[in-house]
């Protein structure tokens, strides 16, 4: 595949990614700080060219179903937003879910709760991973750390939404969106032909041909018992999830003493105080979470039994440390360390928090 | 003369149409959901399109629609059909996307998906059932529910003080630019049907010249929700909803018919 090099900020390379990955429609509502997804789509005219279709909607909740509709007659359909657009698109979440539809739904996230700030923050993890909509069900969440994943992570993202038809996340932040960093961008994947979509999402409802039955597209079942049955299909497929597409990078881990767990920026900021606290003569692993859920409980199961301590770092008051502390079942000290509400921490104030609260602890 | 004496090709005068399923409808008897379910398929039939065709079924008694409609379909979240409808109609210019909505679906909680769907012009078909009241949820007041009616959550009856007035809002669209026809309909009589059938055929035929938003409102009975017997739910809404609502064509060729 032929590479070219590009300066982008992340919310473009999105977007930019969006039109070279083949998607096919993408609908959205403007709020800080994710609005250059959509203002460079505008500025673009892809549908001049891939013939996708870009569509300013009158809110998220009219995004999210635009994406639900879309999705339903099999076409690769997107939207993006930041935290309480997220929220407003809770109940299409647990539709697409429930009806199971592949569709990426990007977070940029901001400082909450309410309206909040519109600086960077990580205290929407909950929402993503936990549900934020009604029901047993689960989002598949990819954490881009640099604005080349958040290119990646758009292509990946199809892959994962229509292999085991659910909807993706991709949670990022505020910073991630707005940096500027320089990536590699590559071929134009073409937009699936009518043909190639009735084979890739052959369950889709895309017109019935005469020789078929109609296809349904629903999140309903009245009768409980079905319901029962098509939530244990769903579990299945989280498990499937879970056994099949953890994804993290291990920095640094195998001979350290102390662990960071951390995603996104979070992740970044972690590494710099990794450096520093090497020079301090600390041996520090970093735990670079990839995919939030699938959760790497494994992977931290087994760091728990060879390290002192893990300090989860993420911008919120403390809601990743949670699933780490379950999946490290007390085989060693896990704390956490952020700074929130849209301020971010410094790699000194992580490296303070790693001595005071693990390696200095009583 | 026997049954197998009759039941020959030569004798057929009314065959149910390909495009209804043979599920046998839930709805209660008199109900005009089914009337209506069954001048759609046949539009759809007659126009051949039944290949095109995506159904979008709302939240309401009508939940179930897509079970009836022998094309393909989808289940909208509660009011937010016409949103599934723009991105479908727009990612697929060539098919034939319609809602199907009750008052509750569209004049309430998916007022804002409704209200900019037609403000866009989308170029979809909008079944609109009023039957002033939840029926699915078991006789709540709606938004079209006319003032003194009772109902579960009006028991004395709606009034202007404590819930506003009944929503015309077909006649507001009407106003919109993006909206082609705007019709007013019902199917309590064959005169009624006919006529329906005609206004649904006319938005189809739009959609398929690419005129924009077709809307068809059908005023019709809950009898149930009413606690009324279905012969009387007629009556009744002819004497007290087709004044609120009256019958007839709002806006025809994007141009507002004058009364
Ligand atoms: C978000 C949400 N709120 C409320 C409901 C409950 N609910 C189901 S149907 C309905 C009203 C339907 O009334 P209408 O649209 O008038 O259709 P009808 O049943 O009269 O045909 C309501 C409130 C729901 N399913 N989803
Ligand atoms: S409850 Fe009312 S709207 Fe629903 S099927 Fe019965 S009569 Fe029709």
């Amino acid at each position: 595949m032929a590479k070219e090099l590009k300066l982008m900020k992340g919310n473009e390379a999105i977007a930019e990614a969006a039109i070279r990955s083949g998607c096919d429609g993408y609908f959205g509502y403007p709020i800080t700080p994710q609005s250059e997804v959509m203002e460079y789509l505008m500025a673009e005219k892809p549908w001049e060219r891939t013939g996708m279709v870009v569509l300013q909607a009158e809110s998220e909740t009219s995004s999210i179903n635009m994406v639900y509709g879309g999705a339903g007659v099999g076409k690769k359909v997107m939207t993006s937003s930041s935290s309480p657009g997220i929220s407003l698109m809770a109940e299409g979440l647990t539709y697409l879910a429930g009806a199971e539809l592949p569709a990426l739904v990007v977070n940029v996230v901001r400082g909450g709760p309410g309206l909040g700030t519109i600086q960077p923050s990580q205290a929407d993890y909950f929402q993503a991973t936990k549900g934020g909509g009604h029901g047993d069900y689960q989002l598949f969440v990819l954490a881009p750390a640099t604005v080349q994943e958040m290119y990646d992570f758009v292509f990946l993202g199809w892959e994962i939404a229509f292999k085991y038809r659910n909807p993706v996340m991709i949670l990022s932040d505020g910073a991630i969106g707005q940096v500027m960093e320089k990536l590699y961008v590559g071929d134009y994947v073409p937009r699936w032909t009518d043909e190639e979509l009735r084979k890739n999402a052959p369950w889709a409802s895309f017109g019935k041909p005469a020789d078929r039955d109609h296809h349904i597209i629903t999140s309903l079942e009245l009768d409980s018992a079905k319901q029962e049955q098509h939530n244990h299909k769903l579990q299945a497929k989280y498990r499937e999830m879970e056994e099949k597409e953890v994804r993290f990078e291990a920095i640094n881990c195998d001979d350290a003493d102390y662990i960071f767990v951390a995603y996104g920026s979070s992740a970044r900021i972690a590494e710099k105080a990794m450096q520093l606290g090497k020079e301090k003569g600390y041996k520090i692993g970093i735990l670079r979470l990839i995919t939030l859920f699938p959760f790497p409980k494994k992977k931290i199961a087994e760091l728990s039994t060879k390290v002192k301590g893990m300090l989860a770092v993420e911008m919120s008051a403390g809601q990743m440390v949670e699933d780490v502390r379950l999946a490290a079942q007390f085989r060693c000290p896990v704390e956490h360390f952020g700074r929130y509400g849209g301020i971010i921490h410094t790699p000194q104030e992580v490296l303070e928090a790693l001595e005071e609260k693990i390696i200095k602890r009583k | 003369m026997f049954n197998q004496d009759i039941v020959k090709p030569e004798n057929l005068v009314y065959k149910k149409t390909d495009v209804l399923t043979d599920k046998i409808m839930h709805y209660c008897p008199g109900c005009g959901h089914g009337t209506t379910h069954r001048i759609i398929a046949e539009v759809i039939e007659e126009m051949g399109i039944q290949d095109k065709a995506i159904c979008i079924a709302p939240v309401g008694c009508s939940v179930l629609a897509y079970n009836y409609f022998e094309v393909d379909s989808l289940g909208a979240a509660h009011g937010r059909a016409p949103a599934l409808a723009t991105a479908i109609q727009r990612l697929n210019p060539d098919h034939h996307t319609f809602t199907y909505q009750g008052d509750g679906d569209l004049a309430a909680i998916g007022t804002a998906e409704t209200i900019h769907a037609c403000n866009r012009g989308e170029n979809i078909v909008i079944i609109f059932i009023n039957n002033g009241i939840y029926g699915m949820t078991g006789g709540q007041m709606a938004p079209t529910t006319l003032i003194g009616m009772q109902t579960a959550t009006s028991p004395y009856g709606r009034t202007v003080e404590l819930n506003g007035y009944p929503l015309q809002i077909t006649e507001l669209l009407a106003q919109l630019p993006g909206t082609y026809f705007v019709t007013r309909q019902s199917v309590h009589t064959s005169a009624a049907v006919r006529k329906a059938k005609k206004a649904v055929r006319q938005a189809f035929e739009n959609q398929k010249n690419k005129k924009g938003t077709s809307f068809v409102e059908v005023v019709s009975n809950c009898n149930s929700g009413w606690k009324m017997t279905a012969p009387k739910a007629n009556e009744w809404m002819v004497e007290n909803m087709f004044v609120k609502y009256p019958i007839g064509d709002i806006k025809v060729d994007g141009e507002i018919v004058q009364k």
